[in-house]
């Protein structure tokens, strides 16, 4: 079966991300979806510490060492970016401005549920930062995600086993086997990676997938 | 005369009491006090609630607070980071009470608190383990959680140029939660790079009104120290 890398699975989101639109890209894997935003498309990155048009990392020694994105690396202002405190920040995402989300996801549920703050680990302290907001606020919210665990269990779900950040709120998924649309009818195969089968990923799925259109 | 510029960090968190509830600005390493920090350590008060994004990561962040076990509860969006061992190990232990509130939810719960509002509808969280117990209400069909003010008794909060009156300026993304806080708190005491004479600020890029601000101390240079 073929399975993409996080970098290859980046660069097939990147290609659904208009020109003009206002991005936040979520914590991990998300993050590396700038990398392939070809350059004849302007998109605009907010991050939610207070930044809209968030640039590449700086060059050594050039740091500023209040200037970091959500994943606390260090970036750069673009020319007519700006700060702002975290209630407008988050305003930005809640009001509806924000065209877009990248989240990662443990789970995600058929109807478009998403788990991504929180296991059935209660040893281990939960952190939901922006997430909740993100996931509610954002006008389009797209997760890029592994289709199994590392042990091969499904984590597209008829329903989240995990404690939800979102109910229906997930539009698209991007995995390393699929590309799939979450429907009034379910998950729909858009796209399969390489030369996957229908079945196959069926099979590592943990609901009913429906076919791509003709 | 009005004149907040306050001799040293020490002096300038004397009164913090034990059991206090504290804000401390900062997400991640920007915009941290690390100086005001240093002093509430020194300082020793105990039993202190803390409201802070993240619950720290080295050994200048409130994790120092942490490890000096002056901390019962703390109320954050992202407590688990890398290098969050402080935290990690008093939550394993039952140490320290968790309260974990989603970041926009957080900021706007402070920035109710500064504004004499009650509390907040917010949509964020609705129909997750987050807004159990919490009042919910459907507004034009769409559910809303009733997430309430947050208060302190002293907020500690950090920003680039500050004057004698209290007004405030950030250096880029370390404003985050600085100027909700300055806000929210009964005591703001502001950590500042430099000291600038009060009308030297550009009225323009004052993101915190001094009328927020009680106390200033600077890092660097003493008073009046033109920038």
């Amino acid at each position: 079966m073929t399975r993409l890398e996080p970098a290859r699975m980046a660069q097939r989101l990147a290609q659904d991300i208009p020109d003009g639109a206002y991005v936040n890209l979520g914590i991990g894997m998300p993050t590396l979806v700038s990398n392939y935003v070809s350059d004849d498309r302007q998109v605009i990155y907010h991050s939610e510490n207070g930044i809209l048009g968030v640039g590449p990392a700086p060059a050594p020694g050039q740091e500023n060492t209040d200037l970091i994105n959500a994943s606390k690396q260090f970036v750069t202002l673009l020319p007519g970016g700006c700060y702002f405190d975290n209630a407008e920040s988050f305003a930005m995402m809640r009001g509806g401005h924000l065209d877009l989300a990248v989240l990662g996801a443990f789970q995600v549920a058929a109807n478009g549920d998403l788990a991504n703050w929180a296991t059935d680990n209660d040893t281990f302290p939960p952190a939901v930062g922006g997430a909740m907001d993100l996931a509610v606020g954002a006008r389009k919210l797209f997760v890029i995600m592994r289709h199994t665990t590392k042990d091969g269990a499904p984590k597209l779900l008829d329903q989240c086993t995990y404690p939800l950040t979102g109910a229906g709120v997930v539009k698209r998924i991007y995995t390393d086997l699929a590309v799939l649309d979450v429907t009034d009818q379910g998950l729909q195969v858009r796209e399969l990676h390489g030369d996957n089968t229908f079945d196959q990923v069926q099979a590592l799925t943990g609901t009913r997938l429906l076919p791509a259109r003709a | 005369m009005i004149n907040k510029e306050c001799e040293s960090f020490q002096a300038a968190v004397a009164d913090i009491a034990e059991g206090d509830v504290v804000m401390i600005g900062g997400f991640g390493s920007s915009g941290i006090p690390v100086r005001l920090i240093d002093a509430l350590r020194r300082h020793g008060a105990g039993n202190l609630t803390l409201i802070s994004n993240n619950a720290g990561a080295t050994d200048e962040d409130v994790a120092v607070l942490l490890e000096a076990r002056l901390v019962s509860k703390i109320v954050c969006s992202f407590p688990r980071s890398a290098g969050s061992v402080w935290f990690e190990r008093l939550y394993e232990e039952g140490a320290i009470e968790l309260e974990l509130v989603p970041q926009g939810t957080l900021a706007e719960r402070i920035r109710a608190a500064g504004a004499g509002l009650g509390g907040v509808y917010t949509p964020t969280g609705y129909g997750t383990r987050l807004a159990e117990g919490k009042e919910t209400r459907l507004i034009d069909g769409k559910g809303y959680v009733l997430e309430t003010a947050l208060h302190a008794d002293v907020a500690l909060i950090k920003a680039e140029q500050g004057d004698g009156w209290g007004n405030l300026r950030y250096n880029t993304a370390g404003r985050n939660f600085n100027p909700l806080m300055a806000m929210a708190a009964r005591t703001t005491i502001a950590e500042v790079d430099t000291i600038v004479p009060v009308g030297q600020l550009d009225p323009e890029c004052v993101a915190t009104p001094g009328i927020f601000v009680d106390r200033v101390v600077a890092r660097k240079g003493q008073r009046h120290d033109a920038a």
